[in-house]
């Protein structure tokens, strides 16, 4: 008599992962793969696409630019974020709730419907610029859209709310009592958060850093929206590659420089102690 | 000067630059309704009459067929989601070994690689299978993309689950078929709808990809708005946004204030990578 458990098989269960597994290898991860098989044999099998890195002015303005765009907008991003978690971890319940209610809404908002918002105001004769001349602040309309700093403030808009939720995550786990310890033993409020709650708020810090960061760098809409051809982030230049010029092989070779700085970025994440970008965008 | 007015609550330096970060967040999201209203037919600020002709203008062509065509996409985007998603999770929760580790990367590599990337591989892909322009294609090729979100939804509940539970049924006559349909099945049901919610926020909202891979016979929502973007800023879009936006916060108001406070936070779609 065979024991029943045994009976229990698996083979239900190895055609649950071998039928979708291999649909997702054949249509997901065959097509990405050939770009990179494209970056080095289109038009013919050489390293020439990869050249272009180092002997291409265009292509290094691009990577420049969209270095440039990607840190700043990091760094400005994770503080404005910073701060809005601070907040609704030390807030009254209520106060808390109506702040991540509107951080909610902004999150789950279309990234069209921003870019178009951010156009209407930023635009010469938009809100931002109509408000400031009736204020009688500035003669001229400021420049606001068609350069870096619109695509800067379009950018930090949608990722603010990608930020806020895993650095809220880790000041949660932060212990209020080590803060409330602190202040006991005599310490100023900015002594508290210098000295004790900041340094325990680095794992989220650098968690969510690198998290918007990856995300930085794949921005496509945004930029092309509030740059109007003017600020040519990476993935647009991919896009003209595409379309325009049809360089395929030099489109492969920029998504495969992404792909692999997106790649080392996580691995730099899984090096760092108790940051995860993948917990971070969970 | 009494105690009690020292006492009197005042808005700490910590609130006043957390608030001050909210209304950056809401600002924009707030002054897109008074463009709907334009009598003109250019996007302008309503300063002589109000007029509601945007909004016909969505019930009408090109707009009513693009929400048509993204209905239809997203509806079959979100079975096929859920379809892959779901039986991957199950699968590699209750088998061991290497081989559905491995399946777990690439389960989760749609939400990490960049749109623009997808854009280039399936636009050489569906040209190959001549799918360019299909509604198979870009069904596929979305739910592809939402695959990850029901994967994550569904793995969290399973976390949850006794991985013995399906044995046990087994032995009591069950065939594996039906330890799955009566025993997992009805116990993940949570992260099923969550996930299928997802995909198919993710579908509807899809825009990078679908730029480059639909053309006259699917035409989707968002890739109209794109293209209304680029081209003369539709005054329709602002139509659009404020009704998108209304049911977004009341959907997330209703969510966080009136039933009960946020208890965790989901993954979220990004429409830009």
């Amino acid at each position: 008599m065979r024991n029943p458990v045994a009976v229990a098989s698996d083979n239900l269960y190895l055609l649950l992962l071998v039928v979708p597994g291999l649909l997702v290898a054949v249509f997901y991860a065959l097509p990405v793969l050939n770009v990179l098989l494209l970056s080095v044999t289109y038009p013919q099998p050489t390293a020439d696409n990869y050249r272009l890195l180092f002997n291409s002015a265009s292509v290094q303005s691009i990577l420049l630019v969209t270095a440039r765009i990607c840190v700043v907008t990091t760094v400005l991003t994770v503080l404005c974020a910073y701060v809005i978690a601070y907040r609704v971890v030390h807030a009254p319940a209520t106060e808390a709730r109506l702040l991540l209610t509107a951080v909610l809404i902004a999150f789950w908002i279309s990234v069209l419907i921003r870019a178009f918002a951010w156009v209407a105001l930023l635009q010469p004769n938009g809100l931002v610029n109509n408000a400031l001349m009736a204020m009688g602040l500035i003669r001229e309309p400021l420049a606001l859209v068609r350069n870096e700093v619109g695509v800067v403030i379009g950018m930090v808009h949608y990722m603010v709310p990608y930020a806020v939720l895993p650095l809220l995550g880790a000041m949660r786990g932060i212990d209020p009592a080590l803060s409330a310890a602190s202040s006991s033993l005599g310490a100023s409020r900015w002594q508290t958060f210098y000295k004790v709650f900041l340094p325990l708020s680095v794992p989220g810090v650098a968690g969510a850093t690198i998290l918007v960061f990856i995300l930085a760098l794949g921005f496509y809409i945004t930029p092309a929206i509030l740059g109007g051809g003017k600020v040519v982030m990476i993935a647009e230049y991919i896009s003209l590659q595409m379309t325009e010029t049809l360089r395929w092989g030099v489109a492969a070779m920029l998504a495969v420089v992404m792909l692999v700085t997106v790649g080392a970025l996580i691995a730099l994440s899984s090096r760092l102690p108790n940051v995860s970008v993948a917990k971070a965008a969970s | 000067m009494t105690a009690t007015h020292l006492q009197r609550p005042r808005m700490s330096p910590a609130a006043l630059a957390a608030w001050l970060c909210v209304l950056f967040l809401l600002l924009p999201i707030l002054v897109v309704a008074p463009f709907s209203v334009t009598p003109h037919r250019y996007l302008s600020f309503p300063t002589d009459g109000l007029s509601l002709r945007h909004y016909q203008a969505l019930l009408e062509g090109a707009w009513l067929r693009s929400i048509g065509d993204s209905l239809i996409v997203a509806l079959g985007a979100t079975a096929l989601a859920v379809l892959l998603g779901a039986s991957l999770a199950i699968a590699i929760w209750r088998l061991p070994g290497r081989l559905p580790r491995a399946m777990r990367v690439l389960a989760l590599a749609p939400l990490i690689v960049p749109g623009i990337i997808h854009a280039l591989g399936y636009y050489r892909a569906l040209a190959y299978f001549g799918l360019l322009d299909t509604y198979a294609g870009i069904i596929l090729v979305h739910g592809l993309k939402a695959m990850p979100f029901v994967f994550i939804s569904v793995t969290a509940v399973l976390l949850g689950l006794n991985q013995n539970l399906d044995q046990a049924a087994q032995s009591l006559g069950a065939s594996q078929w039906q330890a799955i349909r009566l025993v997992v099945l009805p116990n993940i049901t949570g992260g099923l709808l969550s996930g299928a919610f997802l995909a198919f926020i993710t579908s509807w909202d899809e825009v990078v990809v679908a730029i480059f891979i639909t053309g006259r016979n699917v035409h989707t929502l968002p890739k109209l708005i794109w293209e209304s973007l680029v081209d003369n800023l539709d005054p329709a879009v602002a139509a659009l946004a404020t009704i998108m936006i209304a049911a977004t916060a009341s959907a997330v108001i209703w969510r966080e204030l009136v039933k009960k406070p946020a208890r965790h936070l989901r993954p979220h779609p990004s429409q830009e990578s």
